[in-house]
């Protein structure tokens, strides 16, 4: 182990979601790019205040429907007139109505799948291991814990300056967080 | 928004107050009654599987089915377990899409209820195909037999639907359990506990990054449980409407059914939901306010179902058809009268009580009700699936009894249900903290505690 166990990044605790609202907007004009704002729920306006851009998780789950009505339409068609084309009820065999059902089924599920996979490949998640995870008081973020956090591969990030700046916004507690 | 402050009623309500008095369900000590319930559930589980291992061991024949009912409890139970999961998506999907910030303290375990009723409900149409060891052909997998399913058949739609809500249920509610999941891992003391629920919780830290593709992906999911939600039954339906028999072959049976399975649902969810914030002393955040919501869909689903029975007879009279005027006048007059009054009095009569805000806001008048309305849901498929005891061919007609082997799954059922949701109450935060506070005042960024408005 290192004499100087290397400093990973920075905690501050704020005390309401206004306050961390605030802190965010000061944060992103003070051209910070990585740092992270921790609260029980999400805060209504903290993407414009972190200067966040939408999630792209729309487009996969758009991307997922369109993949399941393909799928859905394609498998109800061949099966039904090229790997085993059965007349019945004096149906065409491509009866393509009686197919919409199963069609709008898979596209939802596609969809759904999507959605909840882009959710977590955007979030890196599962991922048990994070700098956040080293402070004790963290643990509060889940209760009614109100944090932000900047990494130290920040390029803006200077332990001083840094913790200046977020004690400046209302930031108590602060937690510089080494690697252990 | 207004309906902000409605959620906070009975006492001021904190960010750590909901977290206490939610997490403190799942963490304290299994208690005696829970013992008790578990063991009593788990009897009953036993008595399902009893009676399927029976049955696949017999066969069908020993249930009551017989020509010209070759449909019976089997069906009648798998629409009335499909039906009573639906209010739970729609609390949790459409309600969000409304933005009724009230949902947020039932929407949870209204979500586990429709999990674990749409699993009792796959159980039937699994058994009923007879030959459990082919069942597999319902499903489009390549074969050395090169057969594929008929997508023609609703029962085959069926399939798809009920398996694709399943899995579309679960993925939204885990989905709206990761935050909670990281506060029982945060507040967890035991190490088994910790790495539980940290691994449940996929390493949620909470930051606003991770929040905007959360939050995105759990509108989504709500906004394509919407429409799955009403197409479910509508298909369900079909599996009666596409078939040429009189009292089944109608149009009005997708919304008749839908609307049907949203007034038992909201049943289930107010029967479960009255005990469960009784014993777990919930009634901070499930309030009054949220019970007499619940009572006010309910009537305005009832009497949807109301008006459908009452079209159904206009259309049989109007149509000219005899047969079909003959099913509608057996199914009032006929053997099964007792069914149809019983439907009648159960969901069309009982509802008009919450007409008036004192039995509405009543919960003993309440939790009677939602009985009595999922008594007479499961009476309405039985009425409806009993079209079959009196054919075109008056020779071949019958009466259908059930068996006791019948009673016994269905009973067996319930005890599944009870169990699954047993486990859920015991482990799991039966209320979705993250989102309860979100409504709260304070969780507004703009929030003045000085009271000043904006």
């Amino acid at each position: 182990m290192d004499k100087n166990p290397k400093v990973v990044g920075m905690l501050a605790r704020y005390e309401s979601a206004g306050a961390l609202l605030k802190a965010a907007e000061k944060l992103r004009d003070s051209k910070y790019s990585k740092f992270d704002c921790h609260s029980p729920f999400p805060i209504h306006g903290m993407d414009d205040a972190m200067g966040l851009k939408r999630s792209p998780v729309g487009y996969f789950a758009g991307l997922g429907g369109t993949i399941g009505l393909s799928v859905g339409l394609g498998l109800q068609w061949w099966t039904s007139t090229v790997g085993y084309p059965l007349v019945i009820s004096g149906k065409p065999l491509n009866s393509y109505q009686a197919f919409i059902p199963v069609a709008f089924g898979l596209t939802i599920l596609f969809a759904a799948l999507g959605a909840f996979a882009a959710m977590l490949i955007f979030n890196k998640m599962p991922q048990f291991w994070h700098i956040v995870f080293h402070s004790d008081q963290f643990a509060k973020f889940s209760d009614d814990g109100f944090f932000v956090s900047v990494e130290a591969t920040d390029p803006k990030f200077d332990e001083a300056t840094t913790r200046v700046l977020l004690e400046s916004i209302g930031g108590t507690d602060l937690e510089v967080l080494q690697e252990s | 928004m207004s309906s902000n402050s409605e959620i906070v009623q009975t006492e001021p309500n904190t960010f750590a107050g909901i977290t206490e008095s939610v997490s403190r369900v799942a963490e304290r000590k299994t208690t005696p009654l829970w013992l008790l319930l578990i063991g009593a559930t788990g009897s009953l589980v036993m008595v399902l599987l009893g009676s399927l291992g029976f049955l696949v061991y017999e066969g069908i024949g020993i249930w009551g089915l017989n020509v010209p009912v070759a449909w019976g409890w089997a069906i009648v139970n798998f629409v009335f377990w499909v039906g009573i999961g639906h209010a739970g998506t729609l609390i949790s999907a459409i309600l969000f899409l409304f933005r009724q910030q009230w949902r947020t303290a039932i929407n949870r375990f209204a979500e586990a209820m429709t999990i674990f009723a749409v699993m009792c409900a796959l159980i039937f149409p699994g058994v009923h195909v007879g030959r459990i060891w082919a069942v597999y052909w319902i499903f489009p997998i390549p074969n050395q037999m090169s057969l594929w399913p008929n997508f023609r058949s609703p029962l085959l739609w069926d399939v798809f639907a009920v398996s694709i809500y399943f899995t579309c249920s679960a993925l939204f509610w885990y989905t709206g359990l990761i935050p909670d999941l990281a506060t029982l891992r945060d507040r967890a003391v035991s190490k088994v506990k910790k790495i539980i629920f940290g691994v449940l919780s996929l390493g949620w830290r909470g930051g606003n990054r991770q929040w905007k593709h959360y939050e995105l992906a759990y509108l989504i999911l709500a906004g394509v449980s919407t429409p799955l939600v009403l197409s479910v039954h509508s298909v369900v339906s079909t599996d009666f409407a596409v078939s040429i028999v009189p009292g089944w072959h109608s149009t009005i049976f997708p919304p008749y059914f839908v609307a049907g399975a949203i007034f038992s649902g909201f049943a289930m969810v107010l029967t479960l939901g009255i005990i469960v914030r009784k014993v777990f002393a919930l009634e901070h955040i499930i309030t009054v306010m949220h019970l007499e919501k619940m009572n006010k869909i309910m009537l305005l689903t009832g009497m949807m179902v109301g008006y459908a029975y009452a079209m159904e007879f206009f259309i049989a009279w109007y149509s000219g058809n005899i047969y079909e005027s003959f099913t509608f006048v057996n199914r009032a007059f006929g053997p099964y009268a007792w069914a149809y009054w019983t439907m009648v009095s159960c969901n069309v009569i009982v509802p008009q009580l919450f007409w008036f805000k004192k039995l509405r806001t009543s919960i003993v008048v309440m939790f009677i009700a939602s009985i009595l309305i999922n008594v007479g849901m499961w009476f309405e498929r039985f009425v409806i699936v009993m079209s079959l005891a009196r054919d075109y061919l008056p020779a071949s007609w019958d009466y259908y009894s059930p068996t006791i082997w019948d009673i016994l799954t269905f009973v067996g059922s319930f005890g599944l249900f009870l169990f699954l949701f047993l486990i859920f109450c015991r482990f799991l935060p039966i209320v979705a903290m993250s989102e309860v506070k979100g409504g709260l005042p304070e969780a507004d960024p703009h929030y003045d505690p000085n009271g000043g408005g904006h």
